[in-house]
């Protein structure tokens, strides 16, 4: 009833092509917006800034970068963690070797160094792809977890890679309330999300789908797989890149290679699974339900044991989340193979024609 | 050359241990189309059941023999391996039939996890010992030739004769059982081998359980060698450059790929290591299995990629 494109005639080419077609997806965009930048601060304490919102706004964004290669593209990659860590050192490395180097630029400069390794690491997918290259890329994450820790140049020469930042300042402006932090992670995600949406309609977002349909075909019909799928690890490794400098940077401070280990590589690639493939809105689902899905169940199981009156041990809390976090993830990937976005864009087609079924 | 020759030998015993756990993938990847990452849990999950079981029986019923509890250990970590053959079978993959790659390694990464889970809540999560009687010591070989000979771990060889028995067993059990040749017809082709009266959920149990036991030979071995711990089940993802050198679809592969991949790293880490600061090993086996795929993408061993449109 609400929700309803009749009557909204596109008059002008620029009408047509805008990003949010319909009037009410735009107004939806823009509130949902403004609710993230001023609603949400009102509303929720330090702790949850903390634990939940940054992490999330942070691997969320990383996720619309994964999302990029592996859903539009259709490269599968198990190296992300390595990009992150790519992104945080170089940004690291920016910021201590250059005096006076802004944090933004060094954030900016360290997403390109790893779009540099994501391309020379993208390399074997020219030749192998699916199974095969997810394997390829873990040479990327464990090369980058032994250079971090190995070669003292990268990590200035701390001890084991631990590496520190302080005093994080935007054109004077102290980040350092975690609503402060909160707002500088919301306003990459905002401004990345919507390039990378642009960016996905477009004609090079087309090349990508075309590949990951079928590439051979892709080829067939004029399209560079060299230059497509070289150019979608570019892209990606640098979001992600960026997105690993803000984990750094921001939501830690300080860190280790081991900040960004394979786990963290499995962790983005649920995100992109759980939330959906080939959609930018389902890399921020994914990320929403992996963040919040162990916390909530670190704080409901001992609840949950109360009521039955079990006492359980921290470590016994520890393999039980591991527990049903494995099955949760088998039942989700079962129930709803093709992730949240699905279920957002079944929930759009409901309101379009509601009330009628059909 | 003493000392080469020592590192060789080492590589290749550490090759043989990774292509058991290798071996493990290409069943499940050979039946299925299922790239287990799971096959690491189930190795930590097996080794963990034996180690425990041969602790506990002996307390339980009052006996005092170690080949007898290890023999039952064993039994039970086997039932207990087929018990989770069949409910992965039952509760995953079969609602999971026709997904896409990606989709389906998703899945056993959710499964890792779970076995991860249930076994260190099961058995505990502090470091356990399996004393399978293997001996200690080692032996020098060739005295004659070199100068103080060459050091070889008998461990190792006892390892490496067991791992070496269970491929021919396998072997034996792909070729000429009615079985075996049932899971290469659905190896082959899932519908072909349907439409002939192959049952694929029966095959799928089968192919599990047998990865299962792959895996709880895995873990008896490892187990012996470092201590059942919770970084065992990392072993997979020492496994998996192995199974890409050596092909996904081929099982010599994975055995050849596991000692080339053991002696490349082993000769790597003693030769070149040194000039780095070490540590290579882990990363040097994916760059060896990564250049390989550049000239042969499907692997050493694999089938033909054919790409139709």
């Amino acid at each position: 009833m609400f929700y309803r494109e009749n009557g909204q005639f596109k008059t002008n080419y620029k009408a047509d092509q805008q990003i949010f077609a319909i009037t009410q997806d735009r107004w939806a965009v823009l509130a949902l917006i403004a609710f993230a930048f001023i609603g949400v601060p009102m509303m929720v304490d330090e702790y949850l800034f903390r634990a939940i919102l940054i992490p999330f706004l942070i691997l969320a964004l990383a996720a619309v970068g994964l999302n990029i290669l592996v859903g539009y593209c259709g490269q599968l990659s198990l190296g992300s963690g390595a990009f992150m860590a790519i992104g945080a050192y170089g940004a690291y490395n920016f910021i201590m070797r250059i005096e006076g180097m802004p944090l933004i630029l060094a954030l900016l400069l360290g997403g390109v160094c790893a779009t540099i390794a994501g391309i020379v690491f993208g390399i074997p997918s020219l030749r192998v792809r699916g199974l095969y290259l997810a394997v390829a890329t873990l040479a990327a994450q464990f090369f980058w977890d032994w250079a971090f820790l190995r070669i003292g140049w990268f990590t200035i020469y701390t001890p084991s890679g631990s590496v520190a930042v302080s005093n994080l300042q935007v054109f004077g402006w102290t980040i350092n309330s975690p609503v402060e932090k909160y707002w500088f992670c919301l306003g990459f995600l905002t401004v990345f999300a919507l390039l990378a949406k642009n960016l996905v309609r477009s004609a090079i977002g087309r090349n990508w789908m075309a590949i990951r349909d079928m590439d051979v075909a892709a080829a067939v019909i004029g399209i560079q797989p060299l230059y497509a799928k070289l150019s979608a690890f570019a892209v990606s490794s640098f979001i992600i890149g960026v997105a690993g400098g803000l984990w750094g940077f921001v939501h830690l401070g300080g860190w280790e290679p081991a900040a960004f280990d394979i786990q963290r590589s499995f962790q983005l690639l649920f995100m992109v699974i759980i939330g959906g493939m080939g959609s930018i809105m389902g890399s921020m689902f994914g990320a929403a339900f992996i963040v919040a899905l162990p916390i909530f169940l670190n704080q409901a199981l001992p609840v949950v044991g109360s009521w039955v009156g079990v006492t359980i041990s921290t470590a016994g809390i520890a393999h039980a989340e591991f527990m049903i976090f494995g099955a949760l993830i088998v039942w989700f990937l079962i129930v709803e193979p093709h992730g949240l976005a699905r279920l957002w864009s079944i929930g759009k087609q409901k309101m379009r024609i509601w009330p009628f079924p059909h | 050359m003493a000392f080469f020759l020592e590192t060789l030998l080492g590589g290749l015993m550490a090759g043989m241990l990774y292509s058991l756990v290798a071996l493990g993938f290409v069943l499940i990847f050979k039946a299925s189309g299922v790239f287990n990452f799971a096959q690491g849990a189930m190795v930590l999950f097996a080794a963990l059941a034996m180690a425990r079981f041969s602790e506990w029986l002996p307390q339980w019923l009052g006996f005092d023999n170690l080949l007898l509890a290890n023999v039952l250990a064993f039994l039970i970590a086997g039932i207990l391996m087929f018990g989770i053959a069949w409910l992965v079978e039952r509760l995953v993959l079969r609602h999971l039939v026709n997904q896409d790659g990606a989709t389906l390694l998703m899945a056993t990464l959710g499964i890792t996890y779970f076995i991860d889970g249930l076994g260190q809540s099961l058995f505990g999560s502090d470091i356990y010992q399996i004393n399978i009687g293997m001996p200690k010591e080692p032996v020098f070989l060739l005295d004659s030739v070199f100068e103080g000979g060459l050091m070889v771990n008998l461990e190792d060889v006892y390892a490496a004769i067991i791992a070496a028995s269970l491929v021919i067993l396998l072997t034996i059990f792909f070729n000429k059982t009615i079985t075996g040749r049932a899971l290469r017809a659905v190896a082959d082709d899932h519908q072909a081998a349907q439409s002939v009266g192959i049952p694929l959920n029966h095959i799928w149990v089968v192919v599990w359980c047998v990865a299962g036991l792959v895996a709880l030979v895995a873990g008896m071995i490892w187990g012996s060698k470092m201590g059942v711990q919770f970084s065992l089940s990392t072993v997979a993802l020492r496994a998996l450059p192995v199974i890409i050198l050596g092909g996904l679809t081929s099982v010599p592969g994975a055995i050849i790929g596991g000692l080339i991949i053991g002696v490349g790293e082993k000769l790597s880490e003693v030769f070149l290591g040194g000039y780095v600061g070490g540590g290579i090993e882990i990363w040097f086996a994916y760059m060896l299995a990564l250049v390989v795929l550049m000239f042969r993408p499907q692997g050493l061993f694999g089938e033909k990629i054919i790409d139709r449109v």
